[in-house]
């Protein structure tokens, strides 16, 4: 046994501190991108910051579990959205009632339909925030999921196939129902307000 | 003139998605740009798209409680 062993050891100790630092400070920067996407995920302010509590608990718990150099945006909103399901959400719509959706340019057809201005880039105002974010909630979670991650996390296709386990044709046309169903709920939330 | 099918603007509203994601592949693109040039109705469609997502985006944005952060900064392991 050589006499400098206790100092490399020591030496080891103060890096692997400086490194579990250097994560946790690296994590803690990317919470109002995870609270943003929580928040959307589940339905109330409460869940969602339960949600991010667990979510960096587990986080700084399993640091060791992240390989450095990799994407930790992903590594992190995975434990978000693996949270999230074991969190028994999945009960609140079965799976088996697959919603119908219209074609991508029935919301705006409606809203045409509806009377007023056509103007293509002042019509959106006719939907208030209300209502948007029902409709976002209306949205079955497997759509939900990555309309959240994509449309408002801003990761690519292939992060959101990453985080959710799931291929990136899956997460394509999930996304391309998903907008689709949201859009259907718009119009029919729309169309409530004028009577 | 490319080819769009019996009814052009229903095709063109199947590529609306994958048009605006940047999905398409080089030849669908012109195909659906060279519509979109001459057809209004289609024109008018993509372009309220592109509104509602950004709309959508800052409607259901909402910034996190300042408290919460200091919770998850307490989560730290301590030194």
């Amino acid at each position: 046994m050589s006499e400098a062993q206790p100092e490399t050891d020591a030496r080891g100790i103060a890096e692997d501190a400086r490194a579990r630092v250097r994560f946790e400070e690296e994590v803690l920067g990317l919470s109002d991108q995870v609270y943003r996407v929580a928040r959307r995920l589940v339905s109330t302010r409460e869940e969602a910051e339960d949600l991010v509590q667990e979510t960096y608990a587990r986080a700084f718990r399993s640091w060791r579990s992240y390989t450095p150099g990799t994407n930790l945006r992903a590594w992190l909103f995975r434990i978000l959205t693996n949270l999230n399901i074991d969190r028994g959400r999945r009960e609140q719509r079965s799976p088996s009632t697959q919603p119908l959706e219209e074609g991508d340019y029935f919301l705006y057809n409606r809203l045409e339909a509806d009377g007023g201005s056509d103007d293509e880039a002042r019509i959106v105002e006719r939907l208030s925030q209300d209502e948007i974010v029902h409709a976002l909630a209306e949205v079955p979670h497997d759509f939900r999921d990555v309309i959240v991650l994509v449309d408002i996390g801003d990761f690519t296709y292939q992060d959101a196939a990453q985080i959710l386990d799931i291929p990136i044709g899956t997460v394509m046309s999930r996304l391309h129902r998903g907008r689709r169903i949201l859009k259907k709920e718009l119009a029919e939330a729309s169309v409530g307000d004028s009577g | 003139m490319v080819y769009m099918g019996p009814d052009p603007c229903a095709k063109c509203e199947e590529m609306l998605q994958p048009f605006l994601d940047r999905e398409l592949s080089e030849d669908e693109y012109a195909i659906a740009e060279a519509h979109l040039d001459e057809c209004g109705y289609c024109r008018k469609r993509y372009t309220f798209e592109e509104t509602l997502r950004r709309y959508v985006r800052q409607a259901v944005v909402e910034e996190m409680p300042p408290e919460l952060k200091q919770k998850l900064a307490a989560l730290r392991t301590p030194l």
